[in-house]
């Protein structure tokens, strides 16, 4: 903590362009002979490292300091609707077990619902020491307030050092809430969480579009809070004999009121969008025949992935053109794309290349596509693809 | 009803790269725009007032260019407006951020409800506004994909869940994000510009705070920190497998399996 002060004697004619410019966000005006910092200044203390020397300095002020000590485990949000798990939980019970071996903690779950006591015996297979249940009928439906007071509840009688939570629409919700509540930090989409020995989380995540990660930590709060999406960590193995134990938590009748009422409640129905695929297998003209499409499906169906293919399929009608991928269809990012049988125009890869794992099978080397492909097979796509799915067979 | 709506200036373009060698955070010009998603919001409020009559208020926060969102809401409708704007602001994370605008909220009035975007496309984290509708201690409800019913002391709206559509009614005073698409933002008016081209903007500063205390601000009041911010690992290796089918269908496979495809 601290503050920016500007050494106005060190300003000089030769130096004024070079601080204003320094600042990426236009910050440091010159003004009437005097330098000045406006709102727009981000603390990137750019000016201080990059700028002229001596003339931005950062003064650190006095804080106090909190007693880490004093909160201890990893806490985990059950996400659910109804009682029915979203998986992102496993995959945060396997990331908040990886954090707390390195300083000894327990793991937590925190379950707010109705009618869930039978439904949190399954976490217990899945290596969570403690699953702190609130279960009352005002809590069938996710309403902010008294979601919010169950969750407060738990961090006061628990005090856990981080809490992690699925970014669904319901995480993305009730962990502001609460952090607010606290005053107390959180991250939004972490995607790498580790855990330092003075127990203060390391928490990374992608900032302006991706273009660029930030590495974020919560020095002198607790808890710590960071939102997870779902695939981003792995699920631990379900062990058959379940372990820890389930504790029903009491919650005062007034902390359960809402402003909220819901009145209807529609599952949703679940359409195929590429665009959120993490899997796409795509098909180019190279297939000869729509019968073909069969064997596509069959790989399709073992990687759990979606079929999308390129403009000459779309107008044969083999696939429909909400699967066409390129600048006339959809933009992907899948973390895995198979590509059989495509060359590889622009027009294509525009709509794909910033998938995270590329395949391509081609049967011509010069191909295009092996210039975005990660993994380019020479070889024809109607010898390879029977075998490997025969090969992906027996290897799970 | 009194409508407030939070909106913000972000830059107009997410192309923004990191100096290998010195680390520092190069952006390309400096054109900023309203937030595309609070568009949605600031519609949603006129379509409100269109069947409800009341006042649009809009709010917020950033350096003094920031007016120019508030200039470009008055073009599309809003009848007043106000920046919460203050050096000492500087460095505000999420939390300092969302504690700061609440307090400048508390400045502008009584409303039934706030309207929010989903998130913005700077920070990308669409937290600040169930944080600040925990500090004006209102409730919120997020993801909103549309307006059923407006009632005299509620509203009712539907709802995006992780698997579920959800129709609720809650009551006022609370706070919406809403969804991109739940109406299609119009276009600023070339009259509207010229009318309210003298329309006043009001600024609020800390000393016009309810909580003056410096340490819930900027930089002091953010509990985050950025350590350090890097390029992100590309996966820019590229190799060629050649072989015959057996070969290659077993070599893929393995390369599926150690990968977790499989």
């Amino acid at each position: 903590m601290g503050k920016l002060i500007c050494n106005q004697d060190k300003v000089n004619q030769s130096n004024i362009d070079e601080l204003v410019k320094v600042c990426p966000f236009g910050a440091i005006e010159y003004k009437e002979g005097k330098i000045e910092v406006n709102a727009g200044c981000k603390m990137c203390k750019i000016c201080v490292k990059k700028g002229p020397a001596g003339v931005m300095e950062f003064v650190e002020t006095e804080t106090v300091k909190i007693d880490k000590s004093l909160w201890k485990g990893i806490g985990v949000y059950v996400d659910h609707v109804e009682g029915e798990i979203h998986p992102v939980t496993m995959e945060l019970i396997g990331k908040a077990r990886e954090l707390a071996a390195v300083v000894n903690f327990q793991v937590y779950c925190v379950f707010i619902g109705h009618n869930i006591k039978d439904k949190a015996e399954e976490l217990l297979h899945y290596g969570v020491d403690e699953v702190h249940v609130y279960d009352y009928e005002e809590l069938k439906d996710f309403r902010i307030e008294p979601y919010t007071a169950a969750f407060e509840d738990f961090v006061n009688k628990v005090k856990p050092s981080s809490l992690l939570v699925g970014a669904t629409t319901v995480g993305r919700s009730l962990a502001p809430r609460l952090a607010a509540r606290f005053r107390t930090g959180l991250t939004a989409d972490c995607t790498i969480l580790e855990m330092k020995e003075n127990t203060d989380l390391v928490q990374i995540r992608p900032a302006f579009g991706g273009n660029i990660m930030a590495q974020i930590i919560c020095p002198n709060t607790r808890p710590q809070l960071a939102t997870v999406r779902y695939k981003i960590m792995n699920a631990p193995e379900r062990q058959s004999e379940p372990k820890g134990k389930i504790t029903v938590c009491e919650l005062d009748k007034s902390k359960l009121t809402s402003n909220i009422e819901v009145l209807e409640v529609t599952k949703k129905e679940v359409e195929e969008n590429i665009s959120d695929a993490e899997v796409i297998i795509a098909v180019g003209r190279a297939l000869k025949s729509e019968k073909d499409m069969a064997m596509i499906g069959e790989l399709a169906g073992l990687l759990d992935a979606q079929i999308a293919g390129t403009r000459p399929l779309v107008e044969s009608g083999w696939i429909d053109a909400k699967k066409q991928i390129g600048l006339s269809g959809r933009t992907v990012k899948p973390k895995l794309i198979i590509a059989l049988g495509i060359s590889g125009a622009v027009q294509f890869t525009a709509g794909m290349n910033s998938s995270d794992r590329i395949f391509a099978i081609n049967s011509d080397e010069n191909a295009s596509i092996f210039n975005v492909a990660h993994y380019g097979i020479v070889g024809d796509m109607y010898e390879i693809v029977p075998k490997l799915i025969e090969d992906i067979k027996n290897a799970k | 009803m009194d409508i407030l709506v939070c909106i913000k200036q972000v830059p107009g373009t997410s192309k923004v790269e990191v100096d290998p060698v010195t680390g520092v955070l190069k952006r390309d010009g400096v054109d900023s725009k309203m937030n595309p998603y609070d568009l949605y919001a600031l519609e949603t409020a006129l379509k409100m007032r269109e069947q409800q009559g009341g006042v649009i208020k809009v709010i917020s926060m950033g350096p003094p260019q920031a007016n120019d969102v508030i200039r470009e809401a008055y073009m599309m409708g809003a009848d007043e407006g106000a920046l919460v704007t203050d050096r000492k602001f500087a460095g505000a994370d999420v939390l300092a951020t969302s504690y700061t605008i609440s307090q400048g909220v508390r400045q502008m009035g009584k409303f039934d409800l706030i309207l929010c975007g989903k998130q913005t496309t700077d920070g990308d984290t669409a937290q600040v506004g169930p944080e600040m509708a925990e500090y004006l201690g209102i409730p919120h409800i997020a993801n909103v994909l549309k307006i059923i019913e407006i009632k005299a002391n509620s509203v009712i709206i539907e709802m995006d869940m992780p698997n579920t559509i959800e129709v609720a009614e809650v009551k006022f005073p609370c706070l919406l994000t809403v969804e991109k698409d739940i109406f299609q933002p119009r276009l600023p008016s070339y009259r509207k510009k010229i009318a309210t081209k003298d329309r006043e903007i009001k600024m609020i500063t800390l000393n016009d705070f309810e909580d003056k205390d410096e340490k819930k601000y900027g930089l002091n009041g953010s509990p985050t920190q950025v350590e350090r911010i890097f390029p992100p690992s590309v996966n820019n290796d590229r190799e060629t497998w050649t072989g015959n089918s057996e070969q290659l269908s077993s070599k893929m496979a393995t390369k599926l399996k150690e990968l977790k495809f499989v």
